[in-house]
């Protein structure tokens, strides 16, 4: 009972001493978090034996650390440089990783900061997905939408959503997107209706994502509509933009707010009004140029 | 000639105190391990995995049953024959009415016997995991899964890897009739690399120019165990085809290279002078 009370003591001597190195001398975990020791996936396919699959949720964990990491950090070291690699490792080890495709996808192409702003390495992940499965209509689709949304060419979205409509068991509202998508190409109806379909996917990120958007060009119409009642509004001479006066012209009850509910920017000089840096929705998604 | 009944009689006596001795060596306290390692990686994953936590438990649980029998059938497996010599008990064993191959025979069934409650207890583990994150998960996030969370065909590749530590347990027995443990542990975890490396000997002929080495790499794929065939968990896991007949025939295939080894460790351990 002593020794056992004992051997207590001295582990709880030890946290304490571990407690106190750690306060006395920080150590950099961040460095060591960047560093991928293994990047060939033949060779880590080797490493594990038998336990791809394994090693694979383990690459799939770290991915999303790294990615909601780097996405958190908020010193603007957003560099996102592991995530390519370590989606790569792990669609390898277990090329039948759908999630790792799909929200590898959407990750790669989220434009920066929110993401390393890399569609070309989405739709490689995506294409490499479809070379173990080439009937899943699920990843031509992503890859339209990487076309549509990142690339902003609506002719390559448009070619994906039809190639994606051609195969087995995809719903049947695919060939009018890419019609619609080759005809009016760009404008944000036909976005909202995208992110609309995709709010009813299966999984739960999935469909929070598709929220967001849709908050996103939900702010844009507002933006939009505000810069006009600006543009419209009469205005003294030297008189700098403030919501304080669009109120007290237009009757407007407080300062507008974006679907977050945090309240627009009004740039004093120009009149432009934006979404707030510290708002959730930004940065908002550039306009598609319209396709001729 | 000892009468059929007498040989089972006798093989069943060895392989019963081979699996109380496990019992006692506290082997099962793994077990206890693995309940708490899926328990607590689901909690945990939930949080870490974006919606993918049952999938990584079915990885997880079957790659725990493999690793976990691996190591029973290799620690324990070394020990079986080697254990008794150098206890001298093996003396006093051979000069029962017990043939040598009934001896060698007794301690591979009751290893197995182990493993088979292991492997057994582990599954039963693992499904309790997964039908308890089935019943607390929505019928939303369970469209998302591309296999049932209580899936039946998590069976096949339980079996598989039964089968495969049926044979690595074999590899064990075998080397432990004429080696020290040390050497039988490193000479089955060798295999066992081997094994798993077999298929691209296979291949080898496409990346080597030497007719020599070809059929050289050739004749080991074919001598040495086959164990990358018996690992379908990943297409158990995302619920691709596994053909009973795959299946069926690979099992054969373990059957018959159980048979081998378990025949050369009878011829070997029959040879060997005690005095």
């Amino acid at each position: 009972m002593i020794r056992m009370a004992a051997a207590l003591a001295c582990l709880v001597v030890a946290i304490a001493l571990q407690v106190g190195r750690d306060r006395v001398y920080p150590r950099h975990d961040h460095e060591t978090q960047q560093l991928l020791y293994v990047r060939s996936p033949q060779a880590l396919g080797r490493i594990v034996l038998g336990f791809d699959a394994l090693a694979a949720d383990v690459y799939w964990i770290r991915a999303i650390q790294h990615y909601g990491g780097d996405r958190l950090e908020g010193n603007g070291r957003r560099r996102y440089e592991l995530l390519y690699p370590l989606l790569d490792l792990t669609t390898s080890l277990d090329p039948y990783f759908n999630i790792a495709y799909r929200f590898g996808a959407i990750f790669l192409s989220e434009a920066s900061p929110g993401g390393p702003g890399r569609p070309d390495q989405a739709v490689t992940l995506l294409r490499k997905g479809l070379a173990v499965q080439p009937n899943k209509w699920q990843y031509y689709y992503d890859i339209a939408f990487v076309h549509y949304w990142a690339l902003r060419d609506p002719v390559a979205a448009a070619t994906w959503f039809r190639r994606a409509a051609e195969q087995p068991g995809a719903p049947n509202w695919l060939m009018p997107v890419a019609a619609a998508m080759l005809t009016q190409g760009s404008d944000r109806a036909s976005a909202r209706f995208l992110w609309q379909q995709m709010r009813g996917a299966d999984q739960e990120w999935l469909r929070r994502r598709a929220q967001h958007a849709l908050q996103q060009i939900d702010a844009l119409d507002q933006i939009d509509r505000l810069n006009a009642i600006v543009a419209e509004t009469p205005k003294l001479p030297r008189e700098p933009y403030t919501w304080a006066w669009l109120a007290r012209a237009r009757g407007f009850n407080g300062v507008p707010v974006d679907p977050s509910g945090t309240p627009y920017e009004l740039d004093p000089v120009t009149g432009l009004v934006t979404a707030a840096e510290s708002s959730i929705l930004f940065p908002l998604p550039k306009p598609v140029e319209p396709h001729r | 000639m000892p009468a059929p009944e007498n040989s089972v009689r006798a093989v069943s006596h060895i392989a019963l105190n081979v699996y109380r001795e496990s019992v006692r060596d506290r082997v099962p306290y793994n077990l206890v391990l693995f309940a708490v390692l899926l328990i607590g990686s689901s909690y945990l994953l939930a949080q870490l995995t974006a919606g993918q936590d049952v999938k990584i438990i079915k990885d997880l649980g079957l790659a725990a049953t493999s690793l976990f029998g691996l190591f029973i059938a290799v620690f324990i497996g070394i020990g079986l024959v080697s254990k008794e010599v150098e206890r001298r008990s093996i003396y006093t064993i051979l000069s029962k009415p017990i043939s040598r191959p009934q001896f060698i025979m007794g301690k591979y069934a009751g290893l197995v016997l182990t493993l088979a409650v292991n492997v057994a207890v582990m599954a039963a583990a693992l499904y309790a995991v997964l039908a308890y994150m089935t019943w607390m998960e929505s019928a939303d996030f369970k469209a998302a899964w591309d296999t049932p969370g209580v899936d039946p065909a998590l069976l096949k590749a339980l079996f598989l890897i039964f089968i495969e530590l049926m044979l690595v347990t074999a590899i064990a027995v075998f080397f432990s009739t004429f080696s020290t443990p040390i050497l039988s542990a490193a000479l089955t975890f060798g295999f066992y690399i081997a094994g798993n490396f077999n298929a691209d000997l296979r291949n080898f002929e496409q990346v080597v120019r030497s007719p020599a080495a070809a059929w050289l790499a050739r004749a080991l794929y074919h001598v040495l165990p086959d164990l990358s065939a018996f690992d379908v968990k990943t297409q158990v896991v995302h619920g691709l085809p596994v053909s009973a007949g795959y299946i069926w025939s690979t099992a054969a295939y373990g059957a018959a290279y159980i048979a081998a080894l378990l025949l050369a460790a009878t011829v070997v351990f029959s040879r060997r002078d005690f005095k």
